[in-house]
Order: C-alpha cells, then sequence, then structure tokens
C-alpha cells in the first residue's frame, strides 16, 4: 500500500500543455477557447502525432474518457473530447478535435491509447464518427443494421415527443395519451421509408463473428479445429445480459470478443432530453448495486459546472460528511457482492454470496430508512444531499420475524460499522482467502501487467491489483477525502486473485474511513444537510462543460456534461468503468482456459446498467 | 393424453353438478376431474422452477428474494435452472431492450409447458423508466403473454413475493380438464411465439403485413401522386 501526493498545481494543465504542444505542432493546436470550456483544439491530421507526444513527453498516459458531442446549430459539427491523465495524479488534458457532420471521419486513437477502442466504437454507434485505423469498427450498443445514429441531434426516437421535458403534454396540462397510440404499429418501432421486408436478412447475428478465425490448426502432426463458443446473453456466470464470443481451440481462449448492448437503455439520449434533476434518479439505475455513489459522481459534475455561474453555493460540511458515509457504504456493499459473484463463477454456488447478502440487507435496511428506497436512493442532490439522517431506524417494510425494528440511528451506525461489518470482512477473509477453491483458480490466472493495465484505461480494483497507485479520492481529491486517512490498495501481480484481495483490503480502507465519519456525524448534527434553499428543482446550470468523476466501487465514474444554459444538459455522458474495464477482458483470457474466463470475468466486476447504459 | 382420455375426463367435471345446501360448507371437490386437478395443481404450485436469467436492476431484488432473509424456498422455488427446458417460470426482472427480445422470446419457446411469466418491475410492465428510450420494448407483454404483473421500480422482495402467492392462485384455478383455461390442456401443440427479427429497428413477424403494406404504399406514392397519405398514416 502506498500513500499519493496529488501533483503541485501552479499551472493548469491546459496552460501547460498549450505553451509545449504550439512550440512542437505550430497551427494544429489551439486553446478551447469557448466560455465555460477548457482543453485544447487539435487539428484532426495531427491528431494522432499530437496525443503521442502527450502521452510520451507530457506524461498523459491515462486515457479515461473518450466521447463524442453534437453541435447541431453550435457550430455544426461533431466533437472528440478526450479526458487524458497522468497515472501519478493530477487534472485532466483535455483534448478535442471536430469533424464535419457529413462526413465525419477521425483518427482511431486506438494506437496511442489502446483504452479508446470501446468507446471509440461507442462514439461510431451513437454519433457515426468514422475512426480511421481502428482495428473493429463496428456497432457496439445497438446491433449492426439500425438505422441512423441515435445520439445525434436530428434523429429522433419513435416515442419522440418533444426536445426537452417537461413536455407540454404532461405538465402544466396533463393530457397524457400513452405513446403506443401514436405509433402505427403500436410499439417503439420505426422503420426508414426505404426499408422494404421481402427479401431482408439482418446482419446483426452474422457481424458478431466476423472477427473470428476458424480454420483448423496444425501442430507436429496433430490437427485441431478452432471453434467458437458464444457465452450469453442468457448464462448464470454472466452477471446479466453480457455475452462473450470466444474462439478457442482445444479449451484454450485464442480470441474472444465481449459482446453488449443487450441492456442498451439508452441512459445518454434520454438523460439530454431531461431536466438536470430529472437525471439524479436515473443514475440510481447505472451500476445498481451503488445507487448513491453514481448519485455522488453526477452531484459533482454538474456542481463543477454550476460552480463556474454567480450565487453557487458549494455543498455543506454535513452533506459532505453525509456523502462519504453513503459512498463508503456503498463501496462495501459492491465489494462484498462483488466477492459473491465471483466465488460463483469459480464454482462455489450461492453459499459465500448469501453471506455477501446478508451484510447486504442490513447496509440497505439503513439505505431505506434515509432515503427511502432499497436500491435505487436518488439521494444527492446539486448542493447537498435530500434529506438528513432519521432519528430513528423503524418502520415494517423492516419486519423481521415480525418484530418492528426500531432502532436509533448513530446507535445502529456504530454497531454496523464497529462490529458487525468488521466481522463480516474477516468472516469473509477468514473463510475465503486462503480456501483452496479460491487459491487454485485465481492465483496466477487472468493475468494482467501493469502497462497494459494502464494502456487499456482500466479503473478501479482492476488498475490497482495491477500495480498501479491509482484512487480518484486521492489522484483528484474530491469531497472531504483529503481529510481522512486511509490507504490506497495496490497489489502487483494483477491476476485474479490479487483482485479479490484489492477488494478484501478495499472493505477493510472503507471501514476505517467510516470510522472517522462517526465522530464527524455526531458533531454536524443539527447542521444543514443542503446549500441555499430547499427543493429547487431547476437549478440554474450556466454554458460550458464539465468532467466530474469519482471513485466508484468499480472503478473510476465520470460524467461529461456539456450545457448550453438551458434546462437540459446538451451532452450528458458516462464514462462507465465495467463497460471500460472489459476493454482489458480479451487481454486477460488469451492463452487461458475457457473455465477460466468465466472467474476472470468475475474479478473484473461488471455490472450491466453501466456497461450498456 | 389421448383425445379419448380427455372426453373421459370432461364427463367426470361437470362444474354444474348440484351440492346441496347443507353440504356446501364441507364439500370442495365435486368432481374426479377437479379432485385430479387439485391434487395436480398442488403439486405444481409448490414446485415453481424458476429460470436463471436476470435482466437488470430488478434481478438484484430477486436475488436478495431468493437469499436468506426472503427466502424463496418458502414456496417451494429455490430451484433456480439456469436451463429453460428445466424451467416453469420466467422472470422478466429488468428492461426489456430491443436487443436482448430476441434471446428471449427463444427462450419462452424453448420451455417446456405448462410455462408461466412473471414481469417483474415498471421496466418488464410497460417500459418504466427507460420507455422513450429508443431500443427499449415498452412491455414485455407486446410480444410474451404474461401471467403476473408485479410493480415497483424495483418491487421489493416482499412485493415479489406477492407475486409468486398470485401466481400460485392462479395455479390453483388452471383445470386439466377445462381445454380452454390454459391452452397447454388443449388440442395438439402449442404454438411458438415468431422471433423477433433485428433489421432497422425490431421487427415483430406478427407485424410483417403491415410493414409489406406500408412498403407497397410508399413505391405506389412515389409513383404517383405525392401527396397521397399511406394508408398506415390514415390508420393511425
Ligand atoms: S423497473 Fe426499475 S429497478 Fe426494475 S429494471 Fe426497470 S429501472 Fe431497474
Amino acid at each position: 500500500m502506498t500513500d499519493q501526493v496529488p501533483a503541485a498545481e501552479n499551472l493548469s494543465p491546459t496552460d501547460e500543455a498549450l505553451s509545449v504542444l504550439q512550440n512542437q505542432f505550430p497551427n494544429a493546436v489551439r486553446r478551447d477557447d469557448r466560455d465555460g470550456y477548457s482543453g485544447i483544439v487539435v487539428d484532426p491530421a495531427r491528431l494522432v502525432e499530437v496525443a503521442t507526444y502527450a502521452r510520451d513527453s507530457l506524461g498523459y498516459d491515462y486515457l479515461s474518457s473518450a466521447t463524442a458531442v453534437d453541435y447541431l446549430g453550435k457550430g455544426d459539427h461533431l466533437e472528440m473530447v478526450y479526458h487524458a491523465y497522468r497515472t501519478t495524479g493530477g487534472a485532466a488534458l483535455v483534448i478535442k478535435a471536430q469533424t464535419d457532420r457529413e462526413a465525419a471521419t477521425l483518427p482511431s486513437l486506438t494506437p496511442v491509447w489502446p483504452g479508446a477502442n470501446f468507446q471509440e466504437r461507442e462514439a461510431y454507434d451513437l454519433m457515426g464518427i468514422r475512426f480511421e485505423g481502428h482495428p473493429n469498427l463496428k456497432r457496439i450498443l445497438l446491433w449492426e443494421g439500425f438505422h441512423g445514429h441515435p445520439l445525434r441531434k436530428d434523429w429522433k426516437e419513435p416515442y419522440y415527443e418533444q426536445e426537452q421535458k417537461p413536455f407540454d403534454s404532461r405538465w402544466p396540462n396533463g393530457r397524457v395519451v400513452r405513446s403506443e397510440e401514436h405509433n402505427p404499429y403500436g410499439k417503439n418501432v420505426q422503420y426508414p421509408d426505404d426499408f422494404d421486408l421481402d427479401g431482408y436478412t439482418s446482419p446483426a447475428e452474422a457481424a458478431v463473428y466476423e472477427e473470428m478465425n476458424l480454420g483448423v490448426d496444425i501442430r507436429s502432426d496433430l490437427a485441431t479445429e478452432r471453434m467458437v463458443v458464444s457465452l450469453g446473453p442468457q448464462h448464470p456466470s454472466t452477471h446479466g445480459v453480457f455475452r462473450m464470443v470466444a474462439q478457442i481451440n482445444g479449451e484454450t481462449i485464442q480470441q474472444l470478443e465481449p459482446v453488449m448492448g443487450y441492456l442498451h437503455r439508452n441512459h445518454e439520449q434520454i438523460g439530454e432530453r431531461n431536466t438536470f434533476l430529472q437525471n439524479m434518479p436515473f443514475t440510481d439505475r447505472l451500476d445498481y448495486f451503488c445507487s448513491l455513489s453514481n448519485n455522488l459522481g453526477y452531484a459533482i459534475a454538474v456542481e463543477q459546472l454550476m460552480s463556474l455561474g454567480a450565487r453557487y453555493q458549494p455543498p455543506t460540511y454535513r452533506a459532505e460528511v453525509l456523502r462519504v458515509l453513503m459512498a463508503e457504504l456503498t463501496r462495501i456493499v459492491n465489494h462484498m457482492v462483488a466477492i459473491g459473484f465471483l466465488l460463483n463463477d469459480l464454482g462455489a454456488f450461492f453459499t459465500p454470496m448469501m453471506y455477501a447478502m446478508i451484510e447486504r440487507e442490513l447496509i440497505l435496511d439503513f439505505f431505506e430508512a434515509v432515503t427511502g428506497s432499497r436500491m435505487m436512493c436518488n439521494y444527492m442532490r446539486f448542493g447537498g444531499t435530500a434529506m438528513d439522517l432519521p432519528e430513528r431506524i423503524r418502520g415494517e417494510a423492516n419486519l423481521v420475524n415480525d418484530r418492528v425494528r426500531d432502532f436509533n440511528t448513530m446507535e445502529f451506525l456504530r454497531e454496523l460499522i464497529l462490529e458487525r461489518l468488521p466481522r463480516a470482512v474477516d468472516q469473509i477473509n477468514e473463510y475465503l482467502t486462503t480456501s483452496e477453491i479460491v487459491t487454485n483458480r485465481c492465483i496466477g490466472v487472468g493475468v494482467l501487467p501493469r502497462a497494459d493495465a494502464i494502456a487499456l484505461s482500466t479503473a478501479g480494483p482492476v488498475l490497482r491489483a495491477s500495480g498501479v497507485a491509482y484512487d480518484v479520492r486521492r489522484a483528484e481529491p474530491y469531497s472531504i477525502y483529503p481529510e481522512l486517512e486511509f490507504d490506497v490498495v495496490v497489489r502487483d501481480h494483477g491476476d485474479i486473485y490479487d483482485r479479490y484481495l484489492v477488494r478484501i483490503e478495499e472493505m477493510i480502507e472503507s471501514l476505517k474511513i467510516l470510522r472517522q465519519i462517526l465522530p464527524k456525524l455526531e458533531e454536524t448534527q443539527g447542521q444543514p444537510f443542503f446549500a441555499g434553499r430547499g427543493g429547487i428543482y431547476s437549478p440554474r446550470v450556466p454554458a460550458g462543460e464539465s468532467y466530474g468523476r469519482v471513485e466508484n466501487p468499480k472503478g473510476e465514474l465520470g460524467f461529461y456534461i456539456v450545457s448550453d444554459g438551458g434546462q437540459n444538459p446538451w451532452r450528458y455522458h458516462v464514462r462507465a468503468p465495467s463497460f471500460i474495464n472489459l476493454t482489458a477482458l480479451e487481454r486477460m483470457s488469451k492463452g487461458y482456459k475457457i473455465a477460466d474466463a468465466v472467474g476472470i470475468l468475475g474479478s473484473i466486476d461488471i455490472v450491466l446498467g453501466e456497461v450498456d447504459r | 393424453m389421448t383425445d379419448n382420455g380427455k372426453d373421459f375426463l370432461r364427463e367426470l367435471h361437470d362444474p354444474e353438478a348440484p351440492v346441496p345446501p347443507e353440504l356446501q360448507s364441507s364439500v370442495a371437490v365435486t368432481s374426479f376431474g377437479r379432485l385430479l386437478s387439485t391434487v395436480y395443481n398442488w403439486g405444481r404450485r409448490n414446485s415453481i422452477w424458476p429460470m436463471a436469467f436476470g435482466l437488470a436492476c430488478c434481478a438484484i431484488e430477486m436475488i436478495a428474494t431468493a437469499a436468506s432473509r426472503f427466502d424463496q424456498s418458502r414456496f417451494g422455488m429455490e430451484v433456480i435452472r439456469a436451463s429453460p427446458r428445466q424451467a416453469d417460470l420466467m422472470i422478466i426482472s429488468g428492461t426489456v431492450t430491443k436487443k436482448m427480445v430476441v434471446p428471449i422470446v427463444r427462450l419462452y419457446n424453448q420451455m417446456a409447458e405448462p410455462k408461466y411469466v412473471l414481469a417483474m418491475g415498471a421496466c418488464a410492465i410497460g417500459g418504466g423508466p427507460f420507455k422513450e428510450g429508443y431500443n427499449v420494448v415498452s412491455g414485455i407483454d407486446k410480444y410474451l403473454p404474461v401471467d403476473v404483473y408485479v410493480p415497483g421500480c424495483p418491487p421489493t422482495p416482499q412485493a415479489l413475493l406477492y407475486g409468486f402467492i398470485a401466481l400460485q392462485k392462479k395455479i390453483d384455478q388452471q383445470m386439466l380438464t377445462n381445454p380452454n383455461s390454459v391452452p397447454w390442456y388443449g388440442r395438439g401443440p402449442s404454438e411458438a411465439v415468431p422471433l423477433p427479427i433485428l433489421g432497422p429497428d425490431v421487427i415483430d413477424p406478427r407485424q410483417a403485413h403491415m410493414l409489406r403494406r406500408r412498403a407497397g404504399a410508399a413505391g405506389q406514392e412515389a409513383a404517383a401522386s405525392p401527396a397521397a397519405e399511406s394508408d398506415l398514416e390514415a390508420e393511425a
């Protein structure tokens, strides 16, 4: 374990980079001088060179997020936005490249940062930007053959009603008609005018197998046939509706392609129609184990934007304490369940999961008492939280053995944090860490070397298990984490076992944080938990962009938000940690047995709500 | 069961058979058919095997229902099978997307009868919070027959248990002797639900005629008067 010191900041990354880059690449690099924007705009023709230079000479070795924005009616171009960081900590260098909307083409940055792979495919899928030099450019969330690129601003969904919520039909008139009734098919579908069903064959399934090299391998005189195995989307070990298509020889994986989008529920597109606050409950449904820390990430991103304007009030201290309390409890829930699922995948079917679920239920009781919901908490607000802790935790929803539960909240928390959870973590540690099943199947399997972990933009426990001490809570601190004492957990081997150990140790670190939070909770009792007036439904968000990120249990969760000063975000992008961690799945599984792929997937700890959004 | 056997059962089962008023409180079974159904259903209702099949957030509450606190094995439902061939109940636990509806329909077709579908959560019922999304199916009942709807986002485990009880009640009412009560007691094999096709948008083969008509109308329109309304629009 090491501590990380944030890099000294006297010059903003943009200024620092600009001074060098403009010398190196005259006329190809300029400052992004729109109001509320930061970063540099690069001439697409030189993009790869600039990115290579930024990586090698300026040290921006870690590409966090890559996404596209459609500026229809605001300059009429598409823009790719890259957020690159140094793994030693510090703020982002934001690189942008613009292209025409009609023939949108940009060079692919996968040779520089291989972690851009899936993100560029996503931009191609949803925005229709072609990336030259991309190794496997095809749709990722939708299927091959889908009409149009839905995140473009001029693309309308079948149930399109209006650009912005609240829709006139709902408020203030309240004359709602079911969308099905407007649609000739009575369903959420639409077809291009020239579409003819006769003689049509769907290219969707064929495209999945396109990249797989089939054939026969001949080694000495033994001929072996390569074959393709498709796991999922309905498979007990794929954690939902994920699918892996593996090309195997014997039992050894030679090629593996994650296929996703089976839970693509258009989070970003709906988010762009919603008002800022309306998105808060949607973030609950991203990583549905960690709704509270998703809330936090989104709140931080919007607060960053709001802070550009006048009359902005930062969250109160009590609010920050509550936020950290919730985020760390969430981390424990997530890691418990992640370990339970991992053991499921390794063959210890459901028993460890049961143990994990017991603790989860206890924490969920607390969440329910505070926020009103077990899973979908919708708790954070811009400037604080939605409510304070209740005095007592009680209610019939918490009936156990027909007894109404009734506890003092602080006592409940104290017992939970000081006794119950440490005991549970110890228990898991004792039963599993030295267990033969775990050690035999995990040690030395699914190795991801340090350099690859960085290049492939992995985050969270996956990155830290490969020997990179990168934790957003330390690298670019937010909330009150700088005040708190905890260590960033690092392990060096990068195998399944290390990822498992990192999770166990992170739970211990989270408990350490929670123990420091308890006295703070008591000190701040009765202080306001929300800055400014309560019940602000449409906060004033000035025009500009922001990228807010938090260290979610699964890795770095980022929200890239562009506002045009209106009621709803112009662009709302989620940098989902488990989506990007999957970029490394092939690298981790190659050369191992097909049965290991299941364990490797379990050790990445994905959740489909976030992978597919 | 042969046709002859069925006729025999039907004769035995006469729902109109009068029960004297003084016996009404103590007579539950009035015919052999009803007795058979009751015994048969008692077995079925207490050993419903759900399919291990989670779609989205709701699946997590489904797992919580199976875990120790709520313990769905009290209903004989703890045998969660990964294979549709061994499952009786499909819990649609989450958002159904257009990409996913194809495998879901395929899985449903692969399940052996009698089979049930439980739509868990707002998404499975009608699209839920994501209804307007371009890739979201607004309710699984657009494709599959649903037996029980459990509302909520996500429904609490208690709500899901209530849904299970509702399903058990429904099973209690299904009569072996009445071929109209459920398709699988009728004559002949029941029909598979046609698989949707992933085209430019998801295509339900049952609506293929509408699509063809529209393509035809568009062709004519292009040839003749550009102002003519396609009959689809007129229909809408
Ligand atoms: S109903 Fe709610 S909880 Fe269930 S899948 Fe839909 S969004 Fe998730």
